[in-house]
């Protein structure tokens, strides 16, 4: 069982390692880097790859780690109790399984993705430590102990936002997704625009790169930026010159609300372009 | 080898434990990094590093510790380089001084580019010269030399480790901290300060309180909280103009994010050295001056305060009336100082300059005492530090 890449994912040789030593070792995977380099759609690919289902647990500021475990969802026994329900009796009507026991009690074993962990609360982490390590945890109003069957692989994601504690660290693998560079750049969007002009792809990287390069930019654009940007330039049938042109009117390139998602950074840009364009006369 | 790897890692500052080490055994017994070293490379960062900040460390120590494994990349090359050109005749002698001179030629591409331009112009053997390919000069390409980017060629190990290979390239040195402090990295530093009381409309379901009300009444009885929020209180005080101006862009990020962190934040700008009056509004600094004192009896003392400034002056417009450069000051900037820092108990000082270069201004020492030592570099780590102190309760 091995992950070499999709078709539709292009996987650089420190990720596959990465990936399949965590499949191998069985311990969680955890994948930082900036937004827009394919985190999250890393699990996706993994799980089509290697024919799992993939479970997905997305984390907000008001998660906590026993939702991921089980839910006792005591209003509305209190509820059926009022009302004089017979389902009362039984506690087990109303506890609702959470990813994680979902994850573990699976027949085959499947991913789970735990996605933006940094979201939540700083004790998050270190509240799923045992969970994840042991792959085991109780259930107290019945008192079962739910263990993992076929231990599924996690992988976890995280913004940076916050500091993940040590001790949940030591029992990772820690990939850090760099931004591409220009020919892992190319074979991605071969994989995504597979009829793509040459030509045009060419151009377009290098203005993106360009406009990467900028100093100073509050938010550089990304990979999944600048695939929808390409999208735009087929739909719009941008004509290739417009792409080309060394003319500093159009250091600005078309579309580029595609790119620039701030408007003080594409005021940046018009005014570095307005100073080329002086600079030139 | 690779215990003495692990200590060298741990002596670096690398955070590694047994714990990853074992697992990078496990790693290496289930055949997972069989085929090369950079494999190996790839399947002990995995294992050994967890912070993005640590990588270029962690790359640095790894050509340092497995040096001379593995032939240069560039081998291929040496195929079409006559012999005798790279046959070892001379070293030239560095100085460490000399070598932080040699400039780098610039990326990998460009550096191969380089190279075969070069390979195309030059004819005979070469020695010595920051130009052409030979032995024992300071060009990027030749063997037996200095150059930051060099590419080896015909040299058995390397000298000064710096051939690039994959973590020789050393592609992650800009996430190493204490340098980059975009917005987002203060506000995540500011977030250490987060202290969450519940106020305002009671909105939330409390779980608990309605089970025991409702168990203790017999009917179900609804209990409510209020949300809960960030009930932290920061003043900020801005010095502005002159020194500051080259690190106007940092405060501008902290400023920013500051403003988008703390829902009760005031603040103000002085220059230099805070005085009996501050401002809000810098094109406006000489109408709209307000007085130290109201700000002192407005503000509680349970308001955390956070100066930003490079505290670098003349001593004088720190310890003399009259010393500011701006005005009269009927009152020393200390006795304004000591006056703010009695009221607020979380008080810091966050300085824009390296830490490094702290002794070296009089004033910056002077500063530090006052604030009782409790001032940070503006870098991620120093935040954090800051961060840490302001949420200590006093």
């Amino acid at each position: 069982m091995k992950f070499t890449g999709t078709d539709t994912y292009v996987a650089t040789p420190d990720l596959m390692i990465a990936v399949n030593a965590a499949i191998t070792l069985q311990r969680p995977l955890l994948i930082k880097g900036e937004p827009g380099t394919g985190k999250t759609v890393l699990a996706h690919e993994v799980a089509k790859a290697l024919g799992k289902d993939l479970l997905e647990w997305h984390i907000k500021s008001t998660t906590k780690a026993q939702q991921g475990l089980y839910e006792y969802d005591a209003v509305s026994r209190l509820r059926d109790s009022q009302l004089g329900d017979e389902r009362v009796h039984d506690i087990k009507n109303y506890i609702n399984k959470g990813k994680l026991w979902h994850a573990f009690t699976a027949d085959d074993s499947p991913i789970l993705l735990i996605d933006e962990v940094d979201k939540a609360d700083i004790e998050f982490p270190n509240d799923l430590l045992q969970e994840l390590d042991r792959m085991e945890f109780n259930v107290y109003e019945t008192g079962e102990t739910i263990r993992a069957v076929n231990r599924p692989l996690v992988i976890i994601t995280s913004n940076n936002e916050k500091d993940l504690p040590d001790a949940f660290l030591r029992r990772c693998f820690f990939h850090y997704i760099k931004f591409p560079d220009k020919k892992t750049m190319v074979d991605i969007i071969n994989v995504h625009f597979p009829d793509i002009q040459n030509i045009l792809v060419r151009e377009a990287l290098n203005l993106f790169y360009d406009v990467r390069d900028v100093p100073g930019l509050k938010k550089k654009p990304s990979t999944s930026e600048l695939l929808d940007w390409l999208k735009l330039l087929m739909v719009e049938d941008m004509p290739l010159d417009v792409l080309r042109s060394n003319d500093p009117k159009t250091m600005i390139p078309p579309l580029h609300g595609a790119l620039l998602k701030n408007e003080q950074d594409v005021h940046m840009l018009e005014r570095l372009a307005f100073m080329n364009r002086r600079e030139n006369r | 080898m690779f215990i003495n790897f692990f200590m060298t890692l741990r002596e670096h500052g690398v955070p590694v434990s047994l714990r990853e080490y074992l697992m990078l055994m496990e790693g290496m017994q289930a055949g997972l990094a069989d085929h090369s070293i950079t494999d190996f490379y790839y399947l002990s960062r995995a294992t050994l590093v967890k912070n993005e900040s640590n990588l270029d460390k962690f790359d640095q120590i790894f050509g340092h510790c497995f040096k001379g494994l593995e032939a240069p990349e560039a081998e291929d090359l040496t195929a079409e380089i006559p012999e005798d050109w790279l046959r070892k005749m001379a070293e030239k002698f560095l100085t460490p001084e000399e070598m932080e001179k040699i400039e780098s030629a610039g990326d990998w591409d460009k550096l191969m580019e380089t190279l075969k331009k070069r390979l195309d112009e030059q004819n005979e053997r070469h020695q010595g010269g920051s130009k052409w390919i030979g032995t024992a000069g300071t060009s990027p390409f030749g063997a037996y030399g200095y150059n930051p980017e060099g590419i080896r060629i015909g040299q058995k190990e390397s000298r000064h480790r710096r051939a690039v290979k994959v973590w020789d390239k050393r592609e992650f040195r800009n996430l190493d901290d204490n340098v980059e402090l975009g917005t987002r990295n203060i506000k995540v530093a500011l977030k250490r300060l987060r202290n969450f009381a519940r106020q305002g409309a009671a909105e939330e379901l409390d779980l608990d309180d309605t089970i025991q009300s409702t168990a203790k009444r017999g009917y179900l009885d609804i209990k409510m909280v209020p949300e809960r929020h960030n009930a932290i209180k920061v003043l900020i005080f801005f010095d502005i103009g002159g020194s500051m101006d080259p690190h106007i862009k940092l405060c501008e990020e902290l400023f920013s994010a500051a403003r988008s962190e703390f829902k009760h934040m005031e603040y103000f700008y002085f220059h230099n050295c805070l005085y009996e009056g501050v401002w809000q509004d810098n094109s406006r600094r000489h109408q709209n001056r307000m007085n130290t004192y109201d700000i002192l009896h407005k503000y509680p003392h349970d308001y955390k305060v956070i100066f930003v400034g490079d505290a670098s002056m003349s001593p004088y417009e720190i310890v003399h009336p009259g010393g500011s450069v701006e005005h009269w000051n009927e009152e020393s900037g200390e006795v304004w100082m000591k006056r703010v820092l009695e009221i607020y108990q979380s008080a810091i000082w966050l300085n824009p300059i390296k830490e490094a270069h702290w002794d070296y201004t009089h004033s910056i020492s002077l500063m530090r005492q006052l604030m009782n030592d409790k001032m940070y570099p503006l870098t991620v780590n120093g935040l954090e530090s800051a961060m840490k102190e302001l949420s200590r309760k006093h």
